[in-house]
């Protein structure tokens, strides 16, 4: 396996006026690895996948994918690149079927008839095939989520980034997401950001810990929420 | 297409020869509509300005042909520099990432530009070559299109009328073939979602502005035939009122479709003429009204409305899916 990370941030710093959104964020992620990205609100999370995928440009500070600097590249670049995102609201082609997302996603990738093949067993793996005709702006929130999902993963991207993936889900789809997630980290390295603990759980092999735009710990689940330091700034000192 | 192939071989057949350049204008004025129709509805630019490609078109095969004598390449440079010029400023607007709302003010201003500067070229001193640029008076006595290669071969009126009629056509079916192509599908998803687009890593801005010099080229040829067909071209074609009347036939007929904003801008052209037989209304006043009822009653347009009338009435899509 190589030794160059996945994906690796050094000193890190995005500021928006007087708010220091990321601070020396130094993150290192391999290849194949599914990392969980914990922290309380405003903790810069968001801002840190914006930063992964050149929705915003760091103050300071580098991003590098496979070894190559991307740090405040075009949006479409890291995209090209391999890194693609589900965001933190379901960002869809509202006006367009289920079918139409997912293939404009695929075939950005592949062929023609490869990019229909591979629409039609990613609807498939997600379990949208019975939903392909459907008007993406028309379905419900938590198949929403799914829609965005499987147009990631149409495109066959080495780091997925998902932001918050169980949000606004039922109990029996956040197990199916999960299932979903171990699923794809098979064939994918993935980061989640999640505020749900109980689908942190069910997923996570190793976790980053925000605040305040800093990395506050990164270690294995049960280490990280019996760290006293993370259950008074993030889990509350009564949490379990 | 076929039912307009049709009308296109019977309407010289059937009309008397004032009646036949009438219904010219509103064919020249309905490629204008569907360069519109293009960028806007499918591609989601807002361009007030779309007065700018047709008057670019008109003037340069006005001053291309004066000099050369010959039509076939002042029609070739009417397409071209007007889509050069959309290359040039879509190329600032697309990079630079502008809104939509900042998009719209400067297509209108760079519009209202071209109308103050050749507004102001009356002196003997402007001309390119032979052609004096004519200031507010235009340029008159414009030689119209020949067969190639044969100057002395003018078309006459009803060849002109297929020319214009075709090529109205042609246009519908490769802006269909487009849409429908793979390149289609991205420039309607990124009108759809721009963000989602470009982290599915299509860069948004070459889409937009290759959708864009589109339609700059489609409005160049409009402008093209408009100066033949009045032998004339005179700054007004760059004028607000210009801009404005595509955005309502635009309207009117539908957004979101090719067809709509054909009929639309071939109907308002038709009103306009029969407003302009009486002297009881004026007729900005009444285009004024119905853009006002468009809005407020109808605001899909003629053809969408129509499709979701009888879709009703029938239970089934009809005409929706035409051009989605």
């Amino acid at each position: 396996m190589s030794t160059v990370p996945l994906i690796e941030t050094r000193n890190l710093n995005m500021r928006f006026g007087g708010v220091h959104a990321t601070r020396d964020v130094n993150f290192k992620l391999s290849d194949g690895e599914l990392r969980c990205i914990i922290g309380p609100n405003g903790a810069g999370k968001s801002t840190f996948f914006k930063q992964l995928t050149g929705q915003l440009r760091p103050t300071s500070g580098q991003v590098l994918f496979r070894g190559q600097d991307i740090t405040g590249c075009q949006p479409h670049v890291p995209a090209r690149l391999g890194i693609g995102i589900k965001t933190q609201v379901p960002s869809l082609f509202n006006g367009l079927s289920v079918w139409e997302n997912v293939w404009l996603s695929a075939c950005r990738v592949y062929p023609k008839a490869k990019a229909l093949e591979v629409t039609r067993d990613t609807l498939e793996r997600v379990g949208l095939t019975n939903l392909q005709k459907s008007t993406a702006g028309m379905l419900a929130h938590g198949q929403r989520q799914w829609v965005e999902l499987a147009v990631v993963i149409a495109a066959d991207p080495g780091l997925i980034l998902l932001d918050e993936p169980a949000a606004g889900m039922s109990d029996q789809e956040v197990r199916r997401t999960a299932d979903l997630i171990l699923e794809i980290n098979k064939s994918h390295a993935l980061i989640v950001v999640e505020h749900d603990m109980s689908f942190i759980r069910m997923i996570a092999k190793m976790v980053t810990v925000f605040h305040q735009g800093a990395i506050l710990t990164e270690d294995l689940p049960d280490a990280v929420m019996n760290n006293p330091t993370v259950r008074q700034v993030y889990l509350g000192k009564k949490a379990a | 297409m076929l039912l307009g192939v049709m009308a296109t071989l019977a309407i010289p057949q059937w009309v008397d020869d004032f009646a036949l350049i009438q219904i010219t204008i509103y064919v020249v004025m309905a490629i204008l509509a569907i360069s519109q129709a293009f960028i806007w509805g499918f591609s989601g630019i807002l361009c007030f300005g779309q007065a700018t490609f047709f008057g670019l078109g008109a003037y340069t095969y006005a001053l291309a042909v004066v000099n050369m004598g010959e039509s076939t390449l002042p029609v070739l440079l009417a397409i071209a520099l007007p889509g050069m010029f959309a290359v040039l400023l879509g190329y600032f607007m697309f990079y630079g990432r502008l809104s939509d709302v900042y998009m719209g003010v400067i297509t209108l201003t760079v519009s209202l530009i071209f109308f103050s500067s050749v507004n102001s070229t009356a002196g003997p001193e402007w001309r390119i070559g032979n052609a004096p640029l004519g200031g507010f008076n235009g340029i008159p006595a414009i030689p119209s299109i020949n067969f190639p290669g044969n100057p002395e071969d003018p078309l006459d009126a009803v060849t002109f009328f297929y020319l214009c009629a075709f090529s109205l056509i042609a246009i519908y079916g490769g802006l269909r073939w487009l849409i429908s192509s793979r390149i289609g599908h991205v420039i309607v998803a990124i009108k759809e979602n721009e963000q989602r687009a470009t982290l599915l890593g299509f860069d948004a801005r070459a889409f937009k502005l290759f959708a864009f010099t589109v339609g700059g080229c489609i409005a160049g040829l409009s402008g093209c035939f408009f100066a033949n067909w009045g032998s004339f071209t005179s700054p007004t074609v760059f004028s607000l009122g210009q801009s404005a009347q595509i955005i309502v036939w635009v309207i009117v007929g539908g957004l979101g479709t090719l067809v709509g904003p054909i009929i639309g801008c071939m109907a308002i052209q038709w009103l306009t003429t029969q407003i302009g037989t009486q002297q009881t209304f004026n007729s900005n006043l009444v285009l004024g009204v119905i853009l006002v009822v468009f809005v407020l009653l109808v605001p899909k347009g003629i053809i969408p409305s129509l499709g979701d009338v009888l879709q009703k009435l029938f239970g089934k899509k009809v005409a929706k899916g035409e051009d989605a």
